[in-house]
């Protein structure tokens, strides 16, 4: 790989990372005002703020290394559905109170995964992001987990919804184990995460949480994949259209 | 826990061996703008102060990823220096390495408990026992909230005095 192949390829990696983060901190701020109690609220908010955070990072990043005058605000505002590449999963409507939990836990057990190896990255900005954002991961799946086993194991209700939460997201969660040439060559360089090589370990991981929270673990008879090349769900142009109406009403503004 | 202890070690000999001393003092004055009782320094959000040629470089570390202080401490650092003379003035944000609860100072952590917020408990995270109470020293308290007022903090309860408090998580 030459230098400039792996210059393009890492900022095509940083923001698909990027568009994770910021469409589900998105998903997420969509609860502050409207969760179910003040405590969950902040919790929400804070959360979604995390993951905002580490959206600008990511976004700084590849807008460093395309050098042509874009900042992260041109990656996160100025970019039409089909050049966002984030994981399907992440793009779903919140639903309810257990559809978001269920969707914060299985990514959250998905993102300690990979940013532990993302600290081993060989491209040291990556790692950087990962050893920062991996201490506020740790602490997001304590939350979420706690949330699994509270309604799972909690009312007939909530033990439903959660259910039902898990059976809806399952066939989503295969993406995230997904790999195509982008990433394998950057993989070879020690640059990327081996995303494949993680299924085991979430599985065995969430399939224990489902176990104590008293759920099924879903059959893998189907599954959608498609964001990391641009093909979305419907829900995505609506969560742009109302994350970029700002930015794109007053072009050009910081604030 | 190690990294953070010696990252704190090495931001304690930076200050000391700088030729900068009255910088560091002068950014001693500048508080976080949501905990104002500690300051910059204390909280390890300050990292290391030194001139690349004329230009005084200030390097700073975000607590977290999101944290939306980050512009107000740049610019309340940056007014600072320049009323004070300093110019040509940059400021660097270093994310490695990562900032931890254990950067804090000593002074800190008593300066947190005087406001009311209970300080990072390390022992605590392993789920060995609770911080105790700032307002009653009680440790009897419990957990309202993984999250509070702020990403650094989370909600406590205190079953002795009744009083809910703001705990600074240790990460």
């Amino acid at each position: 790989m030459k230098d400039t192949e792996r210059k393009q390829a890492t900022l095509e990696y940083a923001q698909r990372l990027g568009d994770d983060a910021v469409v589900l901190g998105h998903r997420l701020s969509e609860w502050c005002s409207n969760a179910p109690f003040l405590e969950e609220d902040l919790a929400l908010a804070n959360t979604a703020l995390d993951f905002i955070g580490r959206a600008r990072m990511y976004y700084s990043y590849a807008a460093e290394l395309a050098d042509d005058g874009r900042d992260e605000d041109d990656f996160a505002y100025l970019r039409d559905q089909r050049e966002y590449r984030n994981l399907l999963l992440l793009e779903l409507p919140r639903g309810d109170f257990a559809y978001s939990m269920a969707r914060q836990f299985l990514a959250d057990v998905y993102n300690l995964l990979f940013l532990e190896r993302l600290m081993q990255s060989s491209d040291e900005r990556l790692a950087a992001i990962a050893a920062k954002a991996i201490k506020e991961s740790r602490y997001h799946l304590r939350r979420s987990r706690d949330w699994m086993l509270r309604l799972g194991d909690g009312t007939e209700e909530s033990h439903a919804r959660l259910q039902r939460a898990v059976d809806d997201l399952w066939g989503f969660t295969h993406e995230l184990f997904e790999i195509d040439a982008l990433e394998q060559a950057l993989v070879e360089q020690g640059v990327a995460v081996d995303t494949p090589a993680l299924r085991d370990a979430w599985l065995e991981q969430v399939e224990q949480t489902l176990a104590e929270a008293t759920l099924e673990r879903p059959a893998d008879d189907w599954a959608v994949k498609g964001g990391r090349e641009g093909y979305h769900t419907e829900h995505l142009g609506h969560l742009l259209t109302e994350m970029q109406a700002l930015h794109r009403a007053h072009p050009g503004c910081e604030w | 826990m190690e990294i953070g202890d010696d990252a704190w070690r090495q931001r304690t000999a930076r200050r000391a061996a700088s030729a900068l001393p009255e910088v560091w003092n002068l950014l001693d004055e500048i508080s976080d703008p949501e905990i104002p009782v500690v300051s910059l320094w204390d909280l390890g959000i300050l990292q290391d102060v030194r001139k690349e040629g004329d230009t005084l470089v200030v390097t700073i570390t975000p607590t977290y990823c999101g944290c939306p202080a980050m512009t107000e401490i740049e610019q309340d650092i940056e007014r600072k220096l320049r009323q004070a003379g300093h110019e040509p003035l940059r400021i660097e944000t270093r994310l490695s390495p990562p900032w931890s609860t254990d950067m804090m100072s000593p002074e800190a952590r008593q300066a947190l408990e005087g406001y009311g917020i209970a300080p990072p408990c390390s022992a605590c995270t392993a789920g060995g026992g609770q911080p105790a109470c700032p307002n009653c020293g009680s440790n009897e308290t419990r957990p309202v909230s993984e999250f509070g007022s702020t990403a650094c903090k989370a909600l406590w309860q205190c079953d002795a005095c009744q009083e809910p408090f703001d705990y600074f998580k240790p990460i």
